[in-house]
């Protein structure tokens, strides 16, 4: 017993003398270096849309771990406006939307910083019809003249001879529709709207499209939750919500049939079909209704938005800081697109990373053209 | 610990160490420091309020410039899609219907339950209804809410919604536009959770009040022959009414202000015409709904303009409150 216990002291003892040594010969270097880290730590702060969050989140996580803990991307999801408000304040260092900066914006960016703001899609968003009907499964086919007619509140019944055509072979319920739509401002409401307007002008004249419009009928649940306990809940129910989400919670979801008269199962691959279009410079577009002929019609970007001049944006400090952030969007936008679909999104198409690599190689800092270099040096271009 | 007696203290204060001056800090500076801490923490708070409304009113003044006040506070049309128009009144309608009907619903039980915990149950029993009572309070609005979209929501839609509904289309369908869409999202349902939440503040309020009651009000009328019921009804409640009024009051202003079980139920409609049973929506609802997404100056604007008419609804309900215990409250027996 006593062997024992003096055994285990010296043990200690041998162990805190050890301990002791190394932090004498090794605590100078280990401060040092701990020093420079801490130095050339960078956060990199965002704010904007609810809908990529989570990518961004697991971008940031990765990109950390990746740079040994030295690059922070801070993303905070206050909302698509909040995050083009926060970014024309030129609080945050880059913003993030699901709508792009319209023209006025971009002309006030202009004036005030000499040169233009950069919309950069990051992200797809597709949003999926999803319904409940008893005894029917996923995969009934709508057209965007039925989706139309639903949402104005002109098919009412389940086997209206409309939608009956479309599905030959399905014996369709009397049920009443229920119409269901997102009630809190959202991008995926955004998508789903613009859609039904580059479908039907009626709808583009009477309701339009945007974060929240000013629905014919239907109930509004709050959040993707609030549609999908809305919809499961109520058998006739008619929503939509995000391909992912309605595959996370097992919801029956519709194939649509896209301009090209081919019908669309939703998936990730056929999102990213969708903008693999001709795309104008800026990627201000939308793309809804897409041309793509294996494209799913019902899809739209979520950019992140950078000014031109890195300089001019009070949010960034120094020429370092803006280096990181040009390498953080060249990541995200190349490697960090692995991440996609195990969360649920689709990866960009070819063409969308051609045109941000033309926008990332204008940005510059004062007269060095900071996004250029960077590319030059990865040999993106 | 140790108690000092009167003596104690006065040997202490011949103690050597108390006999020199004291420092600064206990006399007139501590005094000063005290007064200054005080009284800026006193009035920050009205600068808060007067911050809070100038935000409001700043921001929300593009939206009153656009469709004057008036037009706004009757504007039927909320469109942030096309046209850009906002008006206010289908939320200020679903806010007062449905915080006055919950109100309604929740005044009489929520007396009673206070009656119950004050006059009748044994000391024990009350502690533990009074426990349950605050326990109801303190869930938060937001699981409140998801109870009622996955069960309270769809068991009314099941056993009281449909059965109606069919009753109607059946024998008078001139009422269905009234009933409206039986989906179980709607303003009834809103309503009754509503009602559900603010039972506990109100009962809480309700038993404040009669707990004021002084003893010998009782007693007087115990020793007039009264019954327990009799006591209740003749010296109880009118001595208490005006605490119970502003305690109703109170809770108006708290279902007015109520806003995440709300948005979640209510099935945010945002046009008229509202029905019984179908979708409607609110002013705390709307702003909950829209704020984060906002993206158009005008839209976000209106939104303010909306936050400024609820804190202008909720001030009036408070003074309203404080007025109505400052008149009806009875104050050394006169007056019954």
């Amino acid at each position: 017993m006593k062997t024992m216990k003096l055994n285990k002291l010296s043990n200690l003892a041998i162990l805190a003398g050890i301990m002791i040594l190394a932090a004498a010969c090794g605590g100078n270097v280990e401060r040092d270096a701990r020093r420079t880290e801490r130095e050339a730590r960078v956060d990199i702060l965002g704010a904007g849309a609810t809908f990529p969050a989570p990518l961004i989140t697991a971008m940031a996580d990765e990109y950390r771990t990746k740079t040994n803990n030295r690059i922070t991307v801070n993303y905070q999801s206050i909302g698509s406006g909040g995050g083009i408000r926060q970014f024309i304040e030129q609080t945050i260092m880059f913003g993030m939307s699901e709508a792009y900066l319209s023209d006025e914006v971009l002309a006030d960016i202009e004036r005030s910083t000499g040169g233009t703001a950069f919309n950069l899609p990051i992200t797809l968003a597709d949003v999926v019809p999803t319904y409940n009907i008893p005894g029917i499964g996923k995969g009934l086919v709508f057209d965007g003249q039925l989706l139309v007619d639903i949402y104005m509140g002109r098919i009412t019944r389940w086997n209206d001879p409309k939608i009956a055509a479309l599905n030959p072979g399905t014996d369709l319920p009397a049920l009443p529709i229920t119409v269901v739509h997102r009630s809190d401002g959202s991008g995926t409401t955004f998508v789903w709207t613009s859609y039904l307007t580059r479908i039907s002008d009626e709808w583009g004249n009477r309701v339009g499209y945007g974060t929240s419009v000013n629905w014919p009928v239907g109930l509004g649940g709050n959040g993707n939750e609030g549609v999908a306990g809305a919809i499961i809940n109520s058998p006739g129910a008619i929503g939509y919500n995000s391909l992912s989400y309605a595959l996370l919670n097992n919801m029956a979801y519709g194939s649509v049939v896209n301009s090209s008269g081919n019908t669309i199962e939703p998936s990730y691959e056929a999102t990213t079909q969708a903008a693999n279009i001709e795309l104008p410079d800026d990627t201000r577009v939308l793309f809804t209704n897409t041309p793509a002929p294996d494209g799913y019609p019902i899809a739209g970007f979520a950019w992140m938005l950078v000014y031109e001049n890195l300089d001019r944006n009070n949010a960034i400090n120094n020429r370092e800081h803006a280096q990181e952030l040009v390498e953080f969007l060249v990541w995200s936008i190349t490697e960090g697109q692995e991440l996609s679909e195990t969360l649920g999104f689709a990866r960009l198409p070819g063409a969308a990373v051609e045109k941000n690599f033309d926008m990332i190689s204008r940005i510059r800092w004062k007269d060095e053209m900071i996004g250029q270099k960077t590319l030059e040096e990865r040999d993106l271009i | 610990m140790e108690v000092l007696s009167k003596g104690d203290i006065k040997t202490a204060s011949h103690s050597p160490v108390l006999s020199k001056p004291l420092p600064a800090i206990y006399r007139w500076l501590g005094d000063r420091i005290f007064l200054t801490v005080a009284v800026t923490l006193g009035l920050s708070i009205i600068f808060l309020a007067g911050a809070m409304a100038w935000v409001l009113i700043d921001d929300g003044s593009m939206a009153f410039r656009e469709f004057g006040i008036i037009g706004f506070l009757t504007g039927t049309t909320w469109d942030p899609g096309v046209n850009f128009t906002f008006g206010a009144l289908p939320f200020i309608f679903g806010t007062v219907v449905t915080s006055v009907v919950a109100l309604g619903l929740a005044f009489f039980p929520a007396v009673a339950v206070a009656i119950v915990i004050a006059e009748y149950a044994p000391r024990w029993l009350s502690k533990i209804i009074e426990t349950l009572v605050h326990l109801i309070a303190a869930i938060p609005s937001v699981v409140v809410g998801i109870w009622g979209i996955f069960v309270f929501a769809p068991w009314m839609r099941e056993t009281v919604y449909m059965p109606i509904y069919s009753w109607a289309a059946e024998s008078h369908p001139s009422l269905l536009p009234i009933l409206g869409n039986p989906i179980g999202y709607g303003m009834t349902t809103a309503t009754i959770i509503l009602a559900l939440m603010i039972v506990p503040f109100t009962t809480a309020l309700t038993r404040n009040a009669i707990h004021q009651v002084p003893k010998e009000q009782r007693e007087a009328a115990r020793a007039l022959g009264a019954t327990r019921w009799e006591v209740i009804r003749m010296a109880v409640l009118p001595y208490a009414r005006g605490g119970i009024l502003a305690g109703a009051i109170l809770s108006l202003g708290r279902a007015v202000g109520e806003t995440m079980a709300v948005a979640m139920l209510i099935g945010n409609k945002n046009t008229f015409p509202f029905s019984i049973m179908g979708p409607a929506a609110t002013m705390p609802s709307v702003i909950i709904n829209e704020f984060r997404e906002a993206v158009g100056n005008l839209h976000l604007s209106s939104l303010m303009a909306i936050g400024l008419v609820l804190f202008v609804i909720a001030i009036i309900v408070n003074l309203i409150a404080a007025y109505i215990t400052r008149k009806l409250s009875i104050t050394g027996g006169q007056g019954i």
